[in-house]
């Protein structure tokens, strides 16, 4: 295959990444492709599934409808990035793994992403509001109440973790 | 990668985009939010050579807003649209249709001038445009030139942009009438989906409850998504009884040339046609007659 080859830079969970892409190359491709961060799933690569969630510029979009070459001069956050510093899982995470809101984790990382935008913006959210952050996030094996369930699991204990907070400083 | 191999171009300015329209000839496409292109090129429905990407054009991007139009930048990102307040306040329509518009992820992403122009003929912000009698402002390197939307859609997927042409800005009217209301509905198969059937209307009235401005459309049932002026009209000077309401929304319906598929037959589609156009106009004039 002879693509010509563009030059991008993208900001991927707070790191400059430079590569060189063809222009027909997805974003969620050049993630798990090119930089190894296999923890944005691909699904159905037509925008129907959800599964390659990612956060661009701080908003949930699907990555496999965005050429990486679009990703050029943006910031994206991967399921990767939600993570603790340290590596281990942040509160939303472990709340997916307390209230068994995966089963066989296809789908957990958009799910991770659409809730984590949710919780960014709504700090607690209704289940119905829940509902519809997740409306474009399909899972065949939860049944989707466990997800429910996490999310507002981590909304409870990210106010408890503001407060406290808010108390020691 | 499923895409067919393509040049890529980022266009600074509306200026540079359309004149690399221009130098390309056919085969070269522009792509806004590409909630619809990419899909269609990752399936091989269509393979340009070139895309010119808009994304980056800051002047596309806009909500302006007087008493009369709220005029609206074509690559405006449809979440901005649903989210503007003084928007809803005077077109009311737009974030009630963007509600039934695919979901957070690809709106955040999707254009109001990338669902115009790439009319599917169930999506919600065509059917919009035919109602609320947009004006769809089109530039390319001769100049601009401005269509009713009633001339914009031409059928599925075609609309009267040329391949050298740019969608600019599109002119929303704003009913200055103190009792206006509006509605939106659909039928799809799952919430996102585009519609089986979508109906919207508005409607002005006078403090008896007459109607004095009614507009109203149907969407999924034929090749674009159609406004009924001349049945609309009828309304006028009406408290929308169920006999009138019954008259007009089979009128309407019988106007429609639905297909059947295997989510819905051809006579389930022109039954649900005036079933939400009833429930639509009802709720618009309720709603409308509802304020103080
Ligand atoms: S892989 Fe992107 S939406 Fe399914
Ligand atoms: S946990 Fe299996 S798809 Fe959601």
């Amino acid at each position: 295959m002879s693509d010509k080859l563009y030059p991008v830079a993208i900001e991927v969970n707070g790191t400059r990444r430079t590569l060189q892409v063809p222009a027909r190359l997805s974003l969620v491709d050049c993630l798990r492709d090119e930089l190894r961060l296999t923890g944005t799933h691909i699904g159905c690569e037509h925008g129907i599934c959800g599964a390659c969630s990612v956060l661009l510029d701080g908003e949930p979009v699907r990555s496999c409808l965005m050429f990486a070459v679009q990703a050029d001069g943006h910031k994206v956050t991967t399921v990767e990035g939600l993570a603790n510093t340290d590596g281990t899982p942040g509160i939303l995470q472990d709340s997916f793994c307390e209230k068994h809101a995966l089963q066989c984790g296809y789908c957990t990382p958009g799910m991770l992403i659409a809730a984590h935008a949710l919780l960014a913006e709504i700090k607690q959210p209704t289940d119905a509001e829940i509902r519809v952050a997740i409306g474009g996030n399909l899972c065949r094996c939860t049944g989707y109440q466990q997800i429910v369930d996490a999310v507002k699991l981590a909304a409870a204990r990210l106010s408890t973790q503001a407060t406290d907070g808010f108390k020691n400083g | 990668m499923k895409a067919a191999s393509f040049d890529y171009v980022r266009a600074a300015s509306i200026t540079e985009a359309c004149e690399l329209l221009r130098q390309d000839g056919g085969d070269v496409k522009l792509i806004a939010g590409g909630q619809s292109l990419t899909p269609m090129m990752a399936m091989r429905l269509t393979r340009p050579s070139r895309l010119v990407d808009i994304n980056e054009i800051d002047a596309l991007k806009f909500i302006k807003l007087d008493n009369n139009t709220a005029r609206i930048g074509a690559c405006t990102r449809q979440c901005v649209v649903a989210a503007d307040n003084a928007l809803a306040a005077r077109v009311p329509l737009l974030r009630r249709a963007l509600a039934w518009v695919g979901h957070t992820q690809t709106r955040n992403r999707g254009t109001l001038g990338g669902s115009l122009a790439h009319a599917d003929p169930a999506a919600e912000l065509p059917l919009v445009a035919q109602v609320l009698d947009a004006r769809l402002q089109i530039r390319s390197t001769s100049g601009t030139r401005t269509l009713p939307a009633s001339e914009f859609f031409i059928g599925p997927l075609t609309t009267a942009l040329e391949a050298h042409e740019c969608l600019e800005e599109i002119y929303w009217p704003v009913w200055t009438e103190h009792r206006t209301g509006c509605a939106f509905t659909e039928v799809s198969r799952r919430h996102g989906d585009f519609a089986i059937i979508e109906a919207c209307a508005q409607i002005a009235v006078d403090a008896d409850g007459r109607c004095m401005r009614a507009s109203f459309g149907l969407g999924g049932g034929g090749t674009i998504p159609l406004a009924f002026p001349a049945l609309a009209a009828t309304l006028i000077g009406t408290q929308l009884d169920d006999a009138v309401l019954k008259g007009v929304t089979q009128d309407a319906a019988a106007e429609l040339d639905p297909g059947g598929d295997l989510h819905a037959s051809a006579g389930y589609r022109k039954h649900l046609a005036a079933v939400l156009a009833t429930r639509v106009l009802r709720a618009a004039y309720d709603e409308a007659y509802g304020k103080a």
